[in-house]
């Protein structure tokens, strides 16, 4: 049913249309309605069998959800920032001991300084932990990809995150379509979990694994993630058919088939971004965009294969890696290696800082003429930063770095900008 | 299966199996039919208390729940030496998933049976004193407070032993830990730290709370028994001695934790809903030199540079928990 | 697209505000975004809260920094924040105030501005009025739609509808339909008012 509401609320029915047995939940910004709303579900008997349970952490979260997992419970849960890294060792396990929970990674960063707008630094910094990681552009695809990872998770005895962009899209009222319960049963099988804590067949999960066979469990994660390269391809075939519509897949491009500089991103940017690319391609440049719905597994084959004919591109990415540059831009430099291909990176929207259409032309232009260093920083204060960095070569005693820069900056009451 | 009924005029030992006894009345060890939770093969060493423990725990849990239970494990020595891969000694299903998660996990699979209508399914949780009373304390008083139906039961030796005899917030004072060494004008484990997890778990005001020894099986099997007939969050805390870890011999263990009750060391207690409602009383009431003077990680209280006063101290926190808990008996004393 | 900002104080319902509008746009078959400021502000603090609306799919979601609409739920902000920054040369404002813009020293803001996309309204005085709470969103909102001309009073209340039940959805009801018509005079008188 098409309707306007909140992404959090949609992603909740979506969810709950999955009929989830175990929601483990603690509150942290921005996925906090998300839980909210499925507990409420919950409580009014509109959801179930389902236990609803309020845990004491992020840890507790994802530990319950290993449990009720691995007993054979469909389970999830919902998380951000702090909370992902609070979680991180079980977040590690889950995956390890292959086991489906779909999770919903509202994204946001990671303090310190404390902050709690969005940007992609919390589920980049779990890309190597073994959960495959979606991103969704809408409310609409985020609510399409949650019921696809469900099906992916379970096919593949692998956890998964959904990614959506914290606020931008969880807190935005926007048009989307819930889909019926009869398509989601019709898509979605119960769950048939591969290993079950059973007293009537009694298995020992978590053994401790030696030098012996530790090379192989863990390239068997890596074999699954190589698996998934083909099947979301064909989950996002086969959700078009039972829904109607494009959702989901290992990437989409944008005005990609003639575009000399192609623009590389994740997530909800990909709108702001495709807005940018119409205006410039009606004054004539050849421009176009690649779309990362599926960043792991990373398609290295179709990154590769949408970037073969242009002659730049440049990845636009909302995280760093500190004393490094991008990360996403790191995994599409190896999808090219060999091309040579002219790459460039532009760090963005830390932290919430708005990316917004006039930063992406100019930024857009001067890829294309490749004026741009090979790391920029969008939108950077160049003036408090080097302020603070003379402070520092002046001072011994400079003091907290965040707070010298709020006060350079004469931040002092909301800005809406 | 088929009894022998054994005719004597005396009845009552406690000697393990105790076929004196009634078969109602024996424990379960002594039944052909025990489940063998932990099947032999496994790789704990010698004189493992935690072992015996476990052993007599799970059984009498497997026993009391009709073999439908599944079982949590922290990371840990019973974790690591009852499945070494690609071996298991798990005749129960089992999951070890982290150190410090055994409460949340089992919150997990017990919501995992209860959605799927299974309430005939029980859930224990089961690690050390590290993986309970530091690393997973969180999700143990979470799961307390929340009074999910599991069992939790912890083996207490004291320190982090797995990891090579480290103190944990259970070492009791004086002893010598790597972490603690006996150097220094104070030596061994400093006095005024820990913390006594039975009574935190009390003041949950959860349905069951009870502290254990492998020195009295039968009383451990009881309990577990009993706890296994309720509902809600359980805990037992298991006093068992590492002979590795204490410096004892391995055919001390079950001596050593008589001793640690007998001098009041150990209070053995069960309490429901945040209430004492029963002690284990001191036999032979001894001193505590007698339990401590075996255990290399207090020999430096004794021999050459002997401090008296540092086992004073220890004989006080013993007198308090006899005072506090009422453990003498008229005829103890 | 038509971009609306709508700035306020935390607890007076800025946030539904703009979601309401985007549900009332969404009512007449186009598409709407909205979000909030997305700021941690308690009761009291300075809020800003988007909604854009336009007949086909909205990608764009940078904030919005030049608004065609302006709804200020709290005449003390004007001192505090640039509510008018970025504000087009044609765009309109409705000011939660029973004040003029004038007596509010607001008469710069004013000059080669298009009179009657100007207008008050003393929406916390007719919520109180109709729904027993000062909270001004629902007034603004209706006033909004009569100011603009953007969506009908009848989506507006159809989105009240979504949003309340009962007596509050009947109150709030009352109150738009109040405020839309006294902005539809204020309108037709010609401005500022």
């Amino acid at each position: 049913m098409l309707k306007q509401t909140e992404g959090s609320k949609a992603v909740a029915e979506a969810i709950a249309l999955c009929r989830p047995e175990v929601i483990c939940a603690y509150p942290i910004s921005p996925q906090t309605h998300i839980v909210e709303a499925l507990g409420e579900m919950v409580k009014s008997g509109e959801l179930m069998p389902c236990e609803f349970i309020n845990v004491e952490s992020e840890f507790a979260a994802m530990s319950v959800a290993i449990g009720a997992s691995a007993a054979g419970a469909r389970s999830y849960t919902a998380t951000a920032s702090q909370g992902l890294l609070f979680m991180v060792e079980a977040v590690y396990n889950a995956s390890g001991l292959g086991l489906p929970i779909v999770m919903t990674v509202a994204n946001r960063a990671i303090g310190a300084p404390i902050n709690i707008w969005n940007d992609h630094s919390d589920s980049l910094s779990q890309r190597d932990s073994g959960w495959m990681q979606l991103f969704a552009e809408t409310n609409q695809e985020a609510v399409d990809l949650h019921i696809q990872a469900f099906r992916l998770a379970e096919e593949l005895s692998m956890p998964i995150m959904v990614c959506m962009d914290g606020f931008i899209l969880t807190h935005a009222f926007e048009r989307v379509d819930i889909p019926s319960q009869e398509q989601v049963d019709a898509y979605l099988p119960p769950f048939d979990p591969r290993q079950v804590l059973d007293p009537a067949e009694p298995v020992s999960i978590g053994a401790m694994v030696g030098p012996e066979a530790f090379m192989e469990v863990k390239y068997l994660a890596h074999a699954k993630q190589m698996q998934a390269l083909e099947l979301i391809p064909q989950l996002s075939a086969e959700f078009k058919k039972v829904f109607g519509r494009d959702s989901g897949g290992l990437v989409r491009t944008y005005c990609a088939d003639d575009a000399e500089t192609m623009i590389v991103a994740m997530g909800s940017v990909l709108g702001t971004i495709k807005d940018t690319v119409d205006e410039m391609r009606a004054e004539g440049h050849k421009i176009g965009v690649l779309g990362i719905v599926s960043y792991r597994p990373f398609p290295l084959a179709e990154v590769r294969a949408a970037l073969m004919n242009c002659k730049r591109f440049i990845v636009l990415e909302k995280s760093l890696a500190v004393g490094m540059g991008g990360i996403v831009a790191t995994d599409v430099r190896m999808a090219v290696t060999g091309t040579g291909l002219k790459g460039f990176t532009a760090i963005a929207g830390l932290g919430g800082r708005p990316i917004p259409k006039a930063s992406l032309h100019k930024l857009f232009r001067q890829a294309e003429k490749e004026e741009l260093p090979p790391v920029t920083f969008l939108d950077l204060d160049w003036d408090a930063v080097n302020k603070q960095l003379e402070r520092e070569r002046q001072n011994r005693h400079s003091g907290p770095i965040a707070e010298n820069i709020l006060h350079d900056k004469g931040i002092v009451s909301a800005k809406f900008g | 299966m088929s009894f022998q009924p054994v005719k004597f005029y005396q009845t009552g030992t406690l000697t393990v199996g105790n076929r004196l006894l009634a078969p109602d009345e024996r424990s379960v060890q002594a039944n052909q039919m025990r489940s063998n939770s932990i099947n032999s093969g496994h790789r704990a060493c010698q004189g493992c208390g935690e072992a015996l423990g476990a052993r007599y725990a799970i059984d009498a849990a497997m026993a009391e729940s009709n073999g439908q239970l599944i079982a949590v494990n922290a990371t840990g020595c019973l974790e690591v030496f009852s499945t070494p891969y690609p071996e298991s000694s798990w005749q129960v299903p089992w999951i070890h998933s982290l150190f410090g998660n055994a409460p949340a996990v089992a919150t997990g699979v017990m919501a995992a049976m209860k959605v799927k209508g299974k309430t005939e399914v029980r859930v224990v949780a089961q690690g050390g004193d590290g993986g309970t009373t530091d690393i997973g304390f969180g999700c143990l008083s979470g799961m307390f407070e929340r009074n999910d139906d599991v069992l939790y039961i912890c083996y207490d030796n004291e320190a982090y032993m797995n990891t090579g005899v480290q103190r944990s917030s259970a070492t009791p004072p004086a002893a010598r830990t790597a972490t603690t060494m006996p150097v220094g004008a104070e030596p061994g484990n400093v006095f005024g730290q820990g913390k006594n997890v039975p009574e935190i778990a009390m003041a949950h005001n959860i349905p069951y709370v009870a502290t254990a020894t492998v020195a009295d099986l039968r009383d451990l099997e009881f309990k577990v028994r009993k706890a296994m007939r309720m509902h809600g969050a359980r805990y037992i805390q298991v006093f068992v001695p590492c002979p590795l870890g204490w410096g004892t011999a391995s055919h001390d263990t079950i001596r050593m934790a008589r001793l640690a009750k007998e001098t009041g060391m150990f209070p053995v207690f069960e309490a429901e809903h945040g209430e004492v409602i029963s002690v284990l009383k001191i036999r032979h009431r001894l001193p505590v030199e007698d339990y401590l003077q075996p255990q290399k990680r207090f020999a430096h209280l004794f021999g050459k540079h002997a401090h008296p006063e540092t086992v004073a101290r220890i004989q006080a926190i013993a007198d308090r928990n006899i005072r506090k808990y009422g453990l003498l008996s008229e005829e103890s004393s | 697209m038509f971009q609306i900002r709508v700035h306020g104080r935390g607890g007076q319902g800025v946030v539904t505000a703009t979601e309401m509008l985007s549900v009332a746009a969404f009512e007449e078959g186009r598409h709407a975004q909205a979000f909030p400021s997305f700021g941690s502000e308690r009761t009291g603090a300075p809020v800003v809260a988007f909604c854009r609306i336009d007949d086909k799919e909205i990608r764009l979601r940078e904030p919005i920094m030049e608004p065609d609409a302006l709804i200020i739920q709290d005449p003390t902000l004007l001192h505090q924040i640039d509510v008018f920054a970025g504000l087009k040369q044609d765009g309109y404002v409705l000011l939660n105030t029973h004040h003029s813009f004038e007596t509010l020293g607001l008469s710069d803001i004013l000059k080669e501005r298009k009179a009657e996309r100007f207008c008050t309204l003393p929406a916390t005085e007719l919520g109180l009025k109709h729904v027993g709470r000062p909270i001004p969103n629902v007034p603004l909102i209706a006033g909004f739609a009569a100011l603009s001309g953007t969506i009908k009073l009848e989506s507006v209340i159809k989105a009240i509808n979504e949003k309340f039940s009962g007596k509050v959805a009947e109150g709030n009801i009352a109150a738009a339909t109040e405020s839309y018509y006294l902005v539809k005079e204020k309108i037709k008188g010609g401005a500022h008012a």
